[in-house]
């Protein structure tokens, strides 16, 4: 019961979008792909700001489209936020009447998100009287997103809200999604074509190309498939979710375990018990048939080969397993000859940098 | 020369057909230029040449259309008769219906830009925010095109005011029915009565720059505010 799917298919000019889907309904998916693979389109399927033929749309048992028996609720019926990539406040009323202006359309009893708790979640309380034209691109944004969960939808649609703003903004932000992630149970589809960012925030994925969806899945998954294209960006890797479990003063480091095992990294400033994000960066992983302690790596793990695959003339991506854990190693080919490299031999993989989110 | 009393009844009846007619052209206009900012329909071209005739037109020839069509063997005219017995030809009810025609592009362009301008997207955000069509129209179309509205207002007052042509071919120059200022003038001057001119053309010259000053001192301050 509690998925998202949808079939569209549309024609704009030269572009045709035709696709077919399914994602849990809670949690963060990520809707990834390059400039122009139809992603906004699809967005604006579900938003019911264009109306595909045929199209198909059901959330939690609700439908919201049918076209098979000719039925399409409108966007203002539809219970779901949307955040477009240039907050799109409105000019004419303050920041305090653009966040009522969703809330008091929506009926009292559907409402669940109180307006100070969207107010605090995003920290805009100072700015409520303000006029929008006088907020910076991530006052605006933030902005955008509680007005947007203030009509408590049960569907969050944003289009890259965090492209359209300067490296500090986005760092501005990011918090505040986290958050959100944490504080509320909106199911998110979120439009980014950013792997750290999606990396970042996203549980699941739908892979977008030219129109078509081509994979799909929980984060970790479509990010270590070999036949998809993220294994093989510049940014592949995996992210993992590890505990925080000891601080180490002398050494000034900070210890994390995870299903695979313990991971150090530079002393970071987190609570201990609290869960965090962690990418491991496949080029950043080396592999070596024995254990010798002969390397400044601190990062080593035990794993099995899954997968290897030449991505490229003279470089090949590995797919590993560490006790349950998935990691991938971006080496050479030569490397994989002289080591010998099989599906299924034991290796050591050394982790040379753990990047924390 | 000050001494000879001033006719105030041409002013008062400009004024009042003035008024009027920025009223119902508001009315008029508001629904026709959305229409025209949304629709794709092949027909939209045709409409808009139409509204736009009265720019090229000398007032003489929409006069004299209108004089056939609204006279007593007109189409209009005629029906108007049968159903409340009186004439629309040199009344000031035939006025006001000349000035909206004659005016309409006045009305209708500013709106029409107003609501082209602010694009698709603020619609768009207020149906995700719950808001049925007619209330995304009033909460969002309308206040966001008010420098429209203030352009179309003023505009369509102030060319009113100085209508002249159409005027006097379907009103005639009936003192106290018709006899609109820019007619009066012109009669005053016919009769040489210069001084009368003098006092109704300086007031409406400054009238008209008065009226030319608001707007865009406003329009600058809506601007401003942006």
């Amino acid at each position: 019961m509690s998925t998202l799917q949808g079939r569209f298919q549309l024609q704009q000019g030269e572009f045709t979008l035709d696709i077919d889907f399914q994602t849990p309904s809670q949690g963060i998916t990520a809707l990834f792909g390059p400039s122009g693979s139809g992603k906004t389109t699809l967005l604006r399927c579900l938003a019911g700001l264009e109306r595909a033929k045929p199209g198909f749309l059901e959330i939690n048992g609700n439908c919201w489209q049918d076209e098979s028996r000719g039925f399409f609720l409108p966007t203002h019926q539809r219970s779901l936020g949307y955040v477009f990539q240039e907050a799109s406040l409105f000019s004419h009323l303050s920041v305090r009447k653009n966040l009522e202006y969703g809330q008091s359309r929506t009926p009292q009893k559907q409402r669940k998100v109180a307006f100070e708790e969207a107010v605090e979640l995003l920290g805009i309380s100072p700015l409520l009287t303000r006029n929008p034209k006088r907020l910076s691109g991530g006052e605006r944004q933030r902005v955008a997103i509680a007005r947007a969960l203030l009509t408590s939808p049960k569907l969050l649609l944003m289009d890259e809200p965090l492209a359209a703003l300067d490296a500090n903004s986005k760092a501005e932000i990011m918090p505040y999604l986290e958050k959100l992630h944490q504080a509320l149970s909106i199911p998110v589809l979120y439009i980014s074509h950013a792997i750290p960012e999606v990396m970042h925030i996203a549980d699941n994925m739908l892979l977008i190309e030219k129109g078509q969806l081509i994979g799909s899945g929980p984060l970790l998954e479509v990010l270590t498939r070999l036949d998809l294209p993220l294994s093989h960006s510049s940014e592949a890797g995996v992210v993992i979710e590890a505990t925080v479990t000891e601080h180490d003063e002398t050494f000034h480091l900070t210890y994390l375990t995870f299903s695979g095992g313990r991971l150090s990294l530079r002393r970071e400033d987190l609570a201990i018990g609290s869960t965090v994000r962690v990418v491991l960066n496949a080029r950043d992983v080396s592999l070596a048939l024995d254990n010798e302690i002969h390397s400044s790596i601190l990062n080593n793990f035990q794993a099995s080969i899954l997968e290897i695959l030449e991505e490229s003339p003279g470089q090949l991506i590995i797919k590993l397993d560490i006790s349950g854990a998935l990691l991938l190693a971006r080496i050479t080919t030569k490397s994989g000859v002289l080591l010998n490299l099989q599906i299924g031999m034991k290796v050591y993989a050394r982790v040379k940098s753990v990047a924390l989110l | 020369m000050f001494d000879m009393p001033i006719n105030w009844s041409p002013v008062w009846i400009t004024l009042r057909l003035a008024t009027i007619t920025t009223i119902i052209l508001l009315l008029l206009s508001t629904p026709l230029a959305w229409w025209l900012a949304q629709t794709k329909c092949w027909c939209k071209s045709l409409i808009e040449a139409a509204v736009s005739l009265p720019l090229v037109l000398p007032p003489t020839v929409l006069g004299f259309y209108l004089l056939i069509t609204l006279g007593p063997q007109g189409p209009i005219g005629s029906a108007w008769q049968s159903l409340t017995g009186g004439s629309l030809t040199f009344t000031f009810t035939g006025l006001v219906i000349g000035s909206v025609l004659f005016s309409l592009p006045f009305a209708v362009h500013p709106l029409q830009n107003a609501f082209t301008a602010m694009g698709q997207r603020p619609l768009e955000v207020a149906a995700t925010l719950r808001a049925s069509p007619l209330d995304r129209f009033l909460t969002v179309a309308i206040p966001l095109a008010r420098p429209g509205f203030l352009s179309a207002a003023t505009l369509t007052f102030a060319h009113t005011v100085g209508e002249f042509g159409v005027v006097l071919m379907i009103g005639g120059s009936i003192p106290g029915q018709t006899q609109v200022l820019s007619i009066a003038i012109y009669e005053q001057v016919e009769m040489l009565e210069f001084q009368q001119a003098h006092l109704l053309s300086g007031g409406m010259l400054l009238f008209s720059f008065l009226i030319l000053l608001t707007l865009y001192t406003i329009n600058k301050r809506l601007d401003y505010n942006k």
